[in-house]
């Protein structure tokens, strides 16, 4: 899971028109809430799971992790550390990789297609490669039966089936569920569950793989020009002749 | 610093690999490099030849039956491959659900970066590749370059233009590429009803969001796209809330950039607007006057959609007889 700048609530700098995402809310991505949904959904269909989940961050995310956790995650793991601030997307899937072969074995790993922020998209595929796993994208439906999992793909002008051996890694796509609200009771037996913390150190990393291999030049709010002219009428008919004749003159309507 | 050369463009999307080798041809005449197009397939020898048409100065041609399909495997070891003996500085790669994957894997592999959905690229003063990219939710666009080579940047469909196919001089070199096996099995495609013309191709695109009370309402807005020779379109939650349309107009749909988008009781959350932003003309019609969409939008109009777009299409109709 990443914990993602609140897109919503971003604010700029009117001079620079850079963006302040420093102070911004932090959320969890939707999407990974999303691949969490899943997990539970596979897990009360299954005896004997446990969902695990996992974040990479240069902050604290406790808060979106018992999120998670109050959800249905059975127990969170945290790779908390500055080092981390300035990695990429593969310096995101190394440290994911190195942390999951430090917890354990697994069946399936499920994360979000995409990034509510960042919107790369790259870092699940890029995990799948690390650690050599077959991997299903864009997934809209999915089911596990003993040890394969079959996943629908969104494609651009095709629903394909796809099936795999686990373990396997799928990257969700949002229209796959509709995550729960977890209730008060939930909330209460989360705070229970255990979140365990880890310094990169405390993992089998090498530093110089954490290194970006794209330089951020900058980040700007675009300019939108747009006229903004409003059409105001008597009636309905006058508004309409109008606005018909404004986009007339405007050149993109009739040959 | 490194012996990369060239710009090798790749999707398993044909048309997209035109439109890549329109702006490749652009950046490789900038840097004075060759343009390669890499042609993966089966039986497509024919493609091969047109692709020089289209600004390629090479087509490295992997023709096998085993990569009739696409697999993420199978492809990503033919390119991995041919990355690795041939060393070019770019690859660009078609940002569709099959090759963003591929690429970032790609990427992985040679542990190089990627810069996804480009929606601009340019060469600096120092000859450095430069991308663009839409980022924070559509907020903002982040201006990306690279620490390595070589550097791969995925483009999405209808990003560049393709070139006006002429006879030029290219080679076709055949290569006989041994392959990975796909780790995944494909049991079944079930192709999507899509209209005959693709939204990102309609010069009008008439657009609806939550203010359509009813799926057979949409007919309100047919009327109006037929009388300008346009397409609809929906906003997210139609498809995904309500679950009457499988596709959507937005930064996670279609990217469009139509000449007149009209936005039909649509509020214009951030993700719709950076996915109409390059729209010449944006018309919106809301009931609410606070609708951010009125932020965006050339024409506003604050009203019911139910009464505004029959006089509307009424009006265009009589005035474009």
């Amino acid at each position: 899971m990443k914990q993602a700048v609140d897109v919503t609530q971003l604010k700029v700098y009117p001079a620079t028109r850079q963006l302040i995402t420093a102070s911004a809310p932090r959320k969890i991505s939707d999407f990974d809430k999303n691949a969490l949904e899943e997990a539970i959904r596979i897990k009360e269909k299954t005896s004997g799971l446990e969902i695990i989940t996992l974040t990479v961050t240069s902050e604290d995310a406790r808060v979106v992790l018992r999120e998670a956790l109050a959800m249905g995650a059975d127990k969170a793991y945290m790779v908390n550390d500055p080092s981390l601030q300035e990695i990429d997307t593969s310096g995101a899937a190394y440290t994911l990789a190195q942390a999951i072969r430090k917890i354990g074995e697994f069946d399936l790993i499920l994360c979000g297609e995409t990034s509510l922020d960042s919107f790369s998209g790259l870092v699940g595929a890029r995990l799948a490669e690390l650690m050599s796993l077959p991997q299903i994208s864009s997934v809209r439906k999915l089911s596990v039966e003993g040890d394969t999992v079959t996943a629908e793909r969104a494609l651009e002008d095709a629903h394909e089936t796809v099936k795999a051996k686990m373990p396997a890694l799928v990257s969700v796509t949002r229209e796959i569920n509709q995550p729960r609200i977890p209730s008060l009771m939930m909330i209460m037996k989360a705070s229970k569950k255990e979140i365990v913390t880890w310094a990169v150190a405390d993992l089998d990393i090498q530093k110089e793989k954490l290194e970006p291999n794209v330089e951020i030049i900058a980040v700007t709010a675009p300019k939108m020009e747009r006229k903004k002219i409003m059409i105001t009428g008597e009636s309905i008919q006058e508004i309409a002749d109008k606005l018909a004749k404004a986009l007339i003159q405007e050149g993109v309507v009739g040959r | 610093m490194s012996e990369n050369k060239g710009i090798w463009i790749y999707s398993e999307n044909y048309d997209l690999m035109l439109e890549m080798l329109g702006k490749g041809r652009e950046l490789a005449d900038k840097l004075q490099t060759e343009l390669a197009a890499i042609l993966i397939g089966n039986n497509v020898q024919e493609k091969a030849d047109d692709l020089t048409k289209y600004g390629a100065d090479k087509v490295y041609l992997i023709d096998n039956p085993t990569l009739a399909r696409f697999q993420v495997e199978p492809h990503l070891s033919v390119l991995h491959n041919l990355m690795v003996n041939y060393k070019p500085e770019t690859l660009l790669v078609g940002s569709t659900r099959n090759g963003k994957p591929l690429a970032a894997r790609l990427a992985m592999r040679l542990e190089i970066g990627c810069i996804p959905d480009c929606t601009k690229l340019s060469i600096d003063e120092k000859g450095r590749l430069l991308a663009e990219r839409i980022t924070y939710g559509g907020n903002a666009v982040a201006k990306i370059a690279f620490a390595t080579k070589p550097q791969i940047a995925t483009v999405p469909s209808r990003t560049f233009e393709k070139l006006e196919p002429q006879e030029r001089s290219g080679q076709v070199i055949k290569l006989d590429v041994k392959t990975e096996e796909p780790k995944t099995e494909v049991t079944e495609t079930k192709p999507l009803e899509m209209s005959n013309m693709k939204i990102e191709e309609a010069d009008v695109i008439v657009s609806c969001g939550r203010g359509l009370e009813k799926k057979e309402d949409k007919i309100l807005l047919d009327d109006l796209a037929q009388v300008l020779g346009g397409q609809v379109g929906n906003s997210r939650p139609l498809a995904e809330d309500r679950k009457w349309f499988t596709e959507w107009v937005g930064l996670s749909g279609h990217k469009v950039k139509p000449k007149l988008y009209i936005a039909c009781g649509l509020s214009g959350v951030i993700q719709h607007v950076a996915g109409i932003r390059d729209s010449k003309v944006i018309v919106a019609i809301n009931k609410d006057p606070e609708a951010p969409i009125f932020e965006v939008a050339d024409y506003g109009v604050i009203g019911d959609i139910y009464r505004i777009l029959p006089a509307l299409t009424e009006a265009l109709k009589k005035k474009l007889q």
